[in-house]
């Protein structure tokens, strides 16, 4: 890990971006510690998909990444060098390697400028072309994220959601980067049009050789797209992996909860509800040892005292839990549901009477029977 | 309007540039138009005064004090027997000078310190707002009065003694717009960009924090005016004989019961200036927003 591998092209060590609010003459002075810790590789040429509730640091971490902001603690090495110190001229001409798309197509697009001047904008900074050829690119840029070159003289007011993260898009690629990082780049848009954006980020990413880094909370969309998942909770990346590992066999009891959270589309084969108690505890105040400890099945004394490091677990695949080996052990419980309650019990073994005897004597008497289950469910 | 999105353009070639489309849309805007006619008007008379044939602004007649408007008067004369047409004339020079000129100083003064002070935060916003709250707790016309009897008595003193007091507001109304507009998204795509911070200022916050400027501006011409004419009345913005209208407002108050007249022109002339340049404002400020249409 301490040398830098070839195909990393973007690496975090031990990131962390603390917030301070308050610290005037009476108030107590705060610290949020929206990202803590964070290591984390980005291979050459895949798609990283960084996943978490709201509030868990996702999108801090990935500011943090292409340095939008400044992180407290840690390094962040782009093709090796840190460029989380490096001094401002330096990281603005590094910029146009390291692209970012916005989660808000209606905020992220100055209403002041024509849709040309805003995709032209990392042409003039970064280029030594010349306003015809500049022109020229703006063109070319609309219509390969499907919009008409003549749409150039319009302003951002005139276009749809879609239309606008397409012009995000078609700005991020201007300056021909690297990396693009992607903060929830579907999730405002409606759902029909998701698939559209998501599906040109593909294309483009194998047109253009990108490494794609994806914020995203839509667990499919992730499954779809990416081909390493990273999981995050209150700030800490607490599983990393292939995509089809994690989503497989998830071996954190985060993550377990958030993948039995996904709605399976069939009737009978419903999915099981995250059985997770509690909310997510504040970034104020977080948990001390790991910080899952306090919504999690399998916490015991050393979960609260000692925080857990990312280890790698099978294969490529790492954990940051005391008890991932139980876990992997115990996998028939992940299919299991969770443990019913009494009087769930007790319906559902009336239930399984009342068919066995339903079985037996023929369908003729199950009119009585099935009244006298309906009872019981009320009781 | 907004229907026309998402439908193939078929003349979205002959789309105006936007200096065009802004100007089409402030003639299309009655009120505004007639703000614009208003301003124009009152800057032409002032500019054109020395070729109009009219009288000497400044020649007393001891044969025709405070006369009424006849054929030989139109607007009637003052206390010492000018014309008052003339003197309206002259003085729109002297009350647009200090009008506009003042408001330019404040605008041109205190809009960059605002967005300074907004952008960056931190001491140096410490040290503006401070400063600015100093000036604030003054009353505007006794900064001013300060101000134009440090620097000697002359209309341009006055000019920029009136610019000066009217610029806090502005430091003010442009931080708080700054801090409003900095945490958008697309200042943070501008980092993003790599887009040196000048740049940014001047094309991505500055234009967006300008309309409230505006409107604020063409309201403070009014009160800049207003102020050279206490200013004058006190003898330190236009130097007698010289003319203004607001150092004619000041000595007609005293006939007011036998020369209505002199207290009514320049009094009307005011209102109209000012209401011209409200209307171009509120027009403006419509016509350089490409999101009204």
């Amino acid at each position: 890990m301490k040398h830098f591998a070839q195909d990393t092209i973007l690496e975090a060590r031990g990131v962390g971006r603390t917030f301070t609010r308050g610290g005037g003459l009476f108030q107590q002075r705060t610290f949020v510690r929206a990202v803590d810790g964070v290591d984390l590789t980005v291979r050459r040429g895949e798609t990283l998909a960084i996943v978490g509730e709201s509030g868990c640091g996702k999108s801090t971490l990935a500011r943090t990444l292409v340095r939008l902001l400044e992180p407290t603690k840690g390094q962040v090495l782009y093709e090796g060098n840190d460029i989380a110190h490096l001094p401002a001229r330096d990281m603005r001409r590094l910029r146009k390697d390291l692209q970012f798309v916005f989660q808000d197509p209606f905020s992220s697009l100055n209403p002041r400028m024509t849709v040309g001047a805003i995709v032209e904008e990392p042409l003039t900074v970064h280029t030594q072309d010349n306003k015809t050829i500049r022109r020229q690119k703006v063109a070319g840029l609309l219509q390969r994220v499907g919009l008409r070159s003549s749409m150039a003289d319009r302003y951002p007011h005139e276009f749809s959601g879609g239309q606008r993260q397409r012009i995000g898009i078609a700005r991020a690629l201007a300056s021909d980067p690297s990396v693009i990082v992607a903060d929830e780049p579907v999730s405002a848009l409606d759902v029909s049009v998701q698939a559209q954006v998501i599906n040109l980020l593909e294309d483009l990413k194998s047109e253009f050789n990108l490494t794609l880094i994806l914020i995203a909370h839509d667990l499919a969309v992730i499954r779809h797209m990416s081909d390493r998942v990273a999981v995050m909770y209150l700030g800490e990346v607490v599983e990393i992996g292939d995509t089809e590992t994690v989503y497989g066999a998830p071996r954190h009891p985060y993550t377990q909860a958030l993948m039995r959270a996904i709605p399976v589309p069939a009737p009978g084969m419903r999915a099981m509800h995250a059985d997770l108690p509690g909310d997510i505890p504040s970034p104020l105040n977080p948990p001390s040892g790991c910080r899952f400890h306090t919504r999690c099945g399998l916490a015991d004394e050393q979960c609260g005292i000692d925080r857990p490091r990312l280890q790698t677990a099978d294969g490529t695949r790492q954990v940051a839990c005391h008890h991932w080996q139980k876990i992997a052990e115990d996998r028939t419980r992940q299919k299991q549901e969770p443990p019913r309650s009494v009087a769930t019990a007790k319906r559902f073994s009336l239930y399984r009477e009342w068919s066995r005897k339903k079985k037996s004597n023929g369908p003729s008497s199950s009119p009585a029977v099935t009244t006298t289950q309906r009872k019981d469910k009320n009781a | 309007m907004s229907a026309a999105v998402d439908i193939p353009a078929a003349g979205s070639e002959e789309q105006p540039r936007s200096g065009n489309r802004a100007w089409n849309k402030l003639k299309a805007n009655k009120s505004a138009f007639v703000g614009f006619l208003l301003v124009v008007f009152f800057i032409s008379i002032a500019i054109l005064a020395p070729l109009l044939p009219i009288a000497n602004p400044t020649a007393t007649s001891w044969g025709a004090i405070r006369n009424a408007p006849s054929a030989a008067h139109w607007l009637g004369t003052d206390e010492l027997g000018r014309d008052i047409l003339s003197r309206m004339i002259w003085g729109a020079q002297a009350s647009l000078l200090a009008g506009v000129v003042s408001v330019l100083i404040a605008v041109s003064v205190g809009v960059p310190f605002g967005l300074i002070s907004g952008y960056f935060g931190g001491w140096i916003d410490q040290i503006i707002s401070r400063a600015t709250d100093a000036l604030l707790a003054t009353p505007f016309l006794i900064l001013a009065i300060a101000l134009a009897a440090f620097l000697g008595p002359s209309l341009t003193n006055a000019m920029i003694a009136i610019g000066l007091s009217a610029m806090p507001i502005f430091i003010r109304l442009t931080r708080g717009e700054v801090l409003a507009v900095k945490t958008e998204d697309y200042v943070e795509g501008a980092h993003a960009i790599g887009l040196p911070t000048p740049i940014i200022l001047m094309r991505y916050i500055l234009p967006n924090v300008f309309a409230p400027i505006l409107v604020q501006a063409t309201l403070t011409i009014a009160t800049a005016i207003i102020a050279e004419a206490s200013l004058s009345f006190l003898g330190l913005g236009q130097q007698p004989p010289a003319p203004s209208w607001g150092s004619m407002l000041n000595v007609a108050k005293n006939f007011m019961t036998q020369a209505p007249w002199m207290a009514m022109w320049p009094g009307i002339a005011i209102f109209l200036v000012v209401l011209g340049f409200n209307l171009l404002g509120d027009g403006l400020r419509d016509a350089l927003d490409p999101r009204e249409t």
